[in-house]
């Protein structure tokens, strides 16, 4: 049965990618009604509660990519954020919680900021991801895309979140995709390789698991759903879809990928709505940083203000609580 | 509790229970319920307990309702009806209202109650139950207020018995009472015994909004008391349950003329497609036979799964049930709570084993039940063949048979397969096969790619043994309205057939000549018993006519079903065809008028020319009695479609012997029915002449039968077969009584048609066709 196989698969190894199959998703049947209905009803069948909130939405911060992608972003901002990235919670709510050390999952920045980034969290074990490959369009030639990859890696980066060229997707150019997400792939290196499908432009679900098994047929460690900046970026049908062929490519070529829903998710209810569907449909081990991340800028500071409420029993300010 | 730091291990979810402090405060201070009649509730009599099923404690007591009891809701249901029945659209509108607006401000109270009244979880009750409840009548307030222009002349039945099941208490009350309400009838309501309580608290909102007193009565009680309701002096009963039940009253209402609506059990198809998105339909699963703890009259209870991808599906489905989560109903994460009671517990069990003895292989979500309470893990089986128990029987738990097909004509075939009719599922992405299939499969409410879809604004009811009659929408209204009365008219008394041969000079020349035989198939045939008997006229003996036997109905009820094309031909076609009976008729309008004169019969003339407008006039229908776009759910096409039964029994009046028949047999048959029918047993020879006019006309042979001879006798046997539909019957009283009551046997639908000026306007009509068709709501939602 798929799910044993599912839960066999190594924790570690880190998806190599498999030659272009498209039989593995040619055909694929991707009705957006029931997806719909089921996205809806995730978090109506789930709820979390008192600590057992408060400990998921510690988990949210555990698996979240702290993003900064402004036009006006500079070494400084960044390192404000790198700072709450490694003291993500006031001290009195960390001790309210009985919690000794946490930190968010990563920080995401562009490329130039990566060395501020890598030089504010030295020392700390937070990863630095970077957008990458002309984010957030990715309109550029290939050549360059790809040494904006090697750029990111050289400055630090530990992970790179590229983007796909969507025009491959809506005239189902498959091995145009493939080829492109291979060579990026190797570009990264070591570095491990964040797939933006960029799925608010691709619009139908179909799409999105096309584009997805082929992602990781490339090599894709993570599939992540948005820029931040299309027009509808994460949303539960999307990601519920998303996982779902997460799960069909390990099944098939035995590796687990990991998922980052980013972009519109604010607060601490979407926190706990994603990681509902991650449960859900994936297990608790997409629950962890390494296959699971929520990019998110915003939804931090919401979080901290429901944790702060969970100890001290009242409502809190955001003006109390240090900036990302 | 467990720290932040262990939670973070394990990623539990944690209790989340609903506090249910404010319904155990209410229930605690009714402490026990009497009934609710007259606007008041009466003092407490001897009670029965009311247990909640997740805990097994006591939650209240409630008085067993007597036949006192009963008579006495009745009769204040009867004083009120003048003054509510009266009552302007608009202002019973209000009161409609002003209820679905109190369920709304009760929601969370409501909902508490009914899951710890019935084990479903919360969730259910919060999201579905009660929202859909107070949906019901906000919907039908807005009937009450248009009654007069969208039903004209027509007013309500009158006093309304309504029982009503344990699965959905509130929902189903909600269905009952609030399309009652806006026709302007008054009720008693019937609780079911396990889950009498959401319905006393509903009694107390309707005196809480002022409702005029009498409309809606409640009377608690088991079994007895419901009897005891049907048999009361109510002018319709409308029941939701088991068939076993629903057979029993329509034996019991035989006759009666109490109108009657039954919505009863099912053995719903789920059939998914190779090319079905799988996973949806998985989803889909979780919604049909895990929702309310399998206890669904319309769960998709048989999955019909293609066998190229049963392997896979089947894996997936077992995966997912194993993350349901069964247990404590008012936790919020629960997926599935308790079986309703210790009785529907072992029933479940008992089936179940059943099943697997039989050789079905059950597979069960390998979850902790907790150690009190009715609990039944989710499951379902494989390797289960159509004559197994469980895939048959109405399990009425969270347990599903899984079967293989191989082609679209098989996966119909299977779904087919069944005493039952209420609902069918089909998923897959491709258009044409999804709704080829959902109108083959016989069920009063097709969901594609999706199932348990509800709405006020559709119709839900079903085909065969689910019973018949709707509840929503239009076609629901239409159940709790009377059609104007039509002036009765004393029919002839049928003449025992004389079989031997009758020593007097025929009357008309040609009489011993023309042997009239019976039509069957589109020929001419011999009846089977080798009789004839003599039909007189004014004058005399004017020929002779087949005498007609049980064996001969079963050859035209044959015959009729291989003539299935019939149904499938359009509107148009059969239009057609019934243009050009209109015109053969026309050709020969003095022959036939001849004939009924000879006959006797007052106004020969007329008779043919009404005959042949009324010809024309169902021809003209053939093609535009169709049906509706509900308005339901966004993104929701909800089509409600009128289908023809198949095969009919029509039992013809003695009287207007063409015009009789014609009548009834042309708005059938323009629905695309095919028809037995039983002509006029005094002067069938109209009928027989009409033999040469089909065969001229195109018609189909099977589409119209006609077997002569005693009408109650061979009424009988329609009426009993079960492979008949729809059996009408316009005949004596008693014959009435005997064919609702041998109509039992399958549940066809009856109408017993009141014998009445067939020249006149009551004699035609969108009624007729109404009576001609059931109607099948398919749900397909879209979105890419």
């Amino acid at each position: 049965m798929q799910a044993e196989a599912v839960h066999s698969l190594s924790r570690n190894e880190r998806n190599p990618g498999v030659p272009l199959a498209l039989d593995w998703f040619d055909h694929v049947a991707v009705n957006t009604p029931a997806a719909e209905r089921r996205a809806a009803t995730l978090t109506t069948r789930r709820t979390v509660k008192k600590q057992w909130q408060a400990a998921w939405l510690v988990n949210a911060i555990r698996c979240m990519d702290l993003t900064t992608l402004s036009g006006d972003d500079t070494p400084d901002r960044v390192r404000r954020l790198c700072a709450k990235a490694r003291q993500p919670l006031a001290d009195h709510i960390m001790e309210g919680l009985e919690l000794d050390r946490l930190t968010t999952g990563a920080i995401c920045v562009y490329p130039t900021m990566v060395s501020a980034a890598v030089r504010a969290l030295a020392g700390s074990g937070i990863p630095v991801a970077s957008v990458a490959t002309g984010f957030p369009a990715g309109l550029m030639p290939l050549n360059l895309r790809l040494a904006e990859i090697l750029y990111a890696v050289d400055q630090g980066a530990e992970e790179i979140d590229i983007v796909i060229t969507r025009a491959h997707v809506l005239d189902g150019n498959w091995s145009a995709l493939y080829d492109e997400v291979a060579a990026m792939r190797e570009a990264c290196g070591a570095a491990h390789l964040k797939v933006i499908l960029a799925t608010g432009d691709l619009k139908t679900l179909r799409n999105v698991y096309k584009a997805s098994m082929v992602a990781m047929q490339a090599g894709a460690d993570f599939i992540k759903t948005s820029t931040g900046k299309e027009g509808v970026n994460a949303t539960l049908p999307v990601s519920l879809v998303m996982a779902r062929a997460l799960r069909d490519y390990g099944a098939r070529a035995g590796y687990r990928i990991g998922f980052k829903p980013a972009g519109g998710m604010k607060t601490a209810k979407d926190a706990i709505a994603w990681q509902i569907l991650m449960k859900e449909e994936l297990g608790n081990d997409w629950l962890r940083p390494d296959l699971f991340r929520l990019g998110a800028s915003s939804m931090l500071g919401d979080i901290e203000r429901q944790l702060e409420h969970h100890v001290t029993g009242r409502y809190a300010a955001s003006s109390r609580h240090a900036l990302a | 509790m467990a720290s932040v730091s262990e939670i973070l291990e394990t990623m539990d979810y944690g209790p989340a229970p609903e506090a249910s402090g404010e319904v155990m405060k209410w229930l605690s201070a009714r402490g026990a319920f009497g009934h609710f009649i007259g606007g008041r509730f009466t003092e407490p009599g001897p009670t029965f307990d009311v247990m909640n099923p997740a805990t097994g404690e006591l939650l209240a007591k409630v008085t067993q309702g007597t036949g006192s009891d009963v008579q006495a809701a009745v009769k204040a249901a009867r004083a009120a009806l003048p003054r509510w029945s009266k009552l302007s659209g608009h202002d019973r509108a209000r009161y409609l209202y002003a209820l679905a607006r109190h369920i709304q401000k009760r929601e969370r109270f409501l909902a508490v109650l009914e899951t710890i009244d019935n084990g479903k979880p919360i969730r259910e009750s919060r999201d579905i139950d009660v929202p859909l409840a107070a949906r019901h009548f906000y919907h039908h307030a807005g009937w009450a207020e248009m009654l007069a222009d969208e039903f004209p002349s027509q007013g309500p039945v009158g006093v309304c018995g309504q029982i009503i099941p344990w699965n959905f208490p509130l929902l189903m009350l909600a269905w009952k009472v609030a399309p009652a309400l806006a026709a302007g009838n008054t009720v008693v309501l019937k609780p079911a015994e396990y889950t009498p309580l959401t319905a006393l608290a509903f009694a107390e909102i309707c005196a809480e909004v002022g409702l005029p007193k009498g409309v809606v009565n409640i009377v608690t009680g088991d079994g007895a008391t419901g009897a005891a309701l049907v048999e009361a002096d109510v002018d319709k009963i409308a029941f939701t349950g088991s068939t076993e039940v629903g057979r029993a009253i329509r034996k019991v209402t035989a006759g009666s003329g109490k109108k009657l609506t039954l919505e009863l059990g099912g053995k719903s198809p789920f059939i998914v497609f190779a090319d079905a998105d799988i996973d949806a339909a998985v989803e889909g699963v979780v919604d049909a036979i895990w929702f309310n703890q399998g206890q669904v009259c319309c769960a998709g209870s048989r999955i019909l799964v293609q066998e190229r991808v049963a392997r896979d599906f089947a894996e997936r489905l077992a995966r997912r049930m194993a993350r349901l989560r069964v247990g404590d109903p008012l936790d919020k994460s629960t997926d599935m709570g308790a079986i309703v009671d210790p009785v529907q517990l072992r029933r479940i069990r008992d089936l179940v084993a059943q099943g697997e003895a039989e050789g079905a292989v059950l597979h069960q979500a390998p979850c902790q039940l907790p150690a009190t309470g009715n609990y039944f893990a989710p499951g379902f089986f494989t390797e289960v063949a159509p004559a197994n128990i469980v895939s048959e029987v109405e399990i009425f738990g969270p347990v599903a048979t899984l079967t293989t097909f191989r082609t679209p004509d098989e996966a119909v075939a299977l779904a087919n397969n069944t005493r039952y009719g209420l609902a069918a599922s089909v998923w897959s992405e491709n258009v044409n096969l999804a709704l080829d299939v959902a109108a083959q499969v016989k069920a009063g409410v097709v969901w594609v790619n999706a199932t348990n879809i509800f709405d006020a604004g559709a119709g839900f009811g079903g085909y065969r043994e689910s019973g018949f009659g709707r509840e929503g929408g239009r076609e629901g209204m239409e159940e709790y309205l009377a059609e104007p009365p039509v002036p009765a008219k004393a029919e002839p008394v049928p003449i025992a057939p004389e079989t031997a041969p009758t020593p007097e000079a025929p009357a008309a020349a040609d009489a011993i000549d023309r042997t009239a035989k019976l039509y069957i198939g589109g020929a001419q045939k011999r009846p089977d018993s080798g009789y004839s008997y003599a039909v007189r006229g004014k004058a005399g003996v004017i020929g002779l006519a087949g005498l007609g036997s049980r064996k001969d109905i079963r050859n035209a009820v044959e015959a009729a079903h291989k003539a299935s094309g019939w149904g499938r031909a359009t509107g148009h076609n059969r239009a057609q065809v019934l243009y050009y009976l209109a015109e053969n008729l026309v050709s020969r309008e003095a022959e036939f008028a001849n004939r009924l004169k000879s006959a006797g019969s007052p106004k020969p003339a007329e008779e043919v020319a009404t005959a042949i407008r009324r010809a024309f006039w169902y021809a003209a229908q053939a093609d535009k009695y169709d049906g509706a776009v509900h308005a339901t759910k966004s993104a929701h096409v909800t089509l409600a479609m009128p289908e023809p039964f198949g095969v009919m029994g029509i039992a013809c009046p003695t009287s207007a012997p063409l015009l009789g028949l014609l009548s009834l047999v042309l708005p059938a048959i323009a629905m695309g029915n095919r028809v037995v029918a039983l002509p006029s047993q005094n002067m069938p020879l109209s009928a027989t002449d009409l033999y040469q006019v089909f065969d001229t006309s195109d018609l189909p042979g099977g589409v119209v039968n006609i077997v002569t001879g005693a009408r109650d006798e061979l009424a009988r046997t329609l009426a009993a077969h079960d492979d008949i539909a729809a059996m009408w019957y316009c005949g004596s009283t008693e014959g009435a009584r005997m064919v609702e009551t041998e109509s039992a046997g399958n549940l066809k639908a009856t109408w017993t048609v009141r014998n009445r000026d067939w020249l006149g306007a009551e004699g035609q009509g969108r009624s007729f066709l109404k009576h001609a068709t059931q109607i099948k709501n398919i749900w397909v939602p879209y979105g890419e």
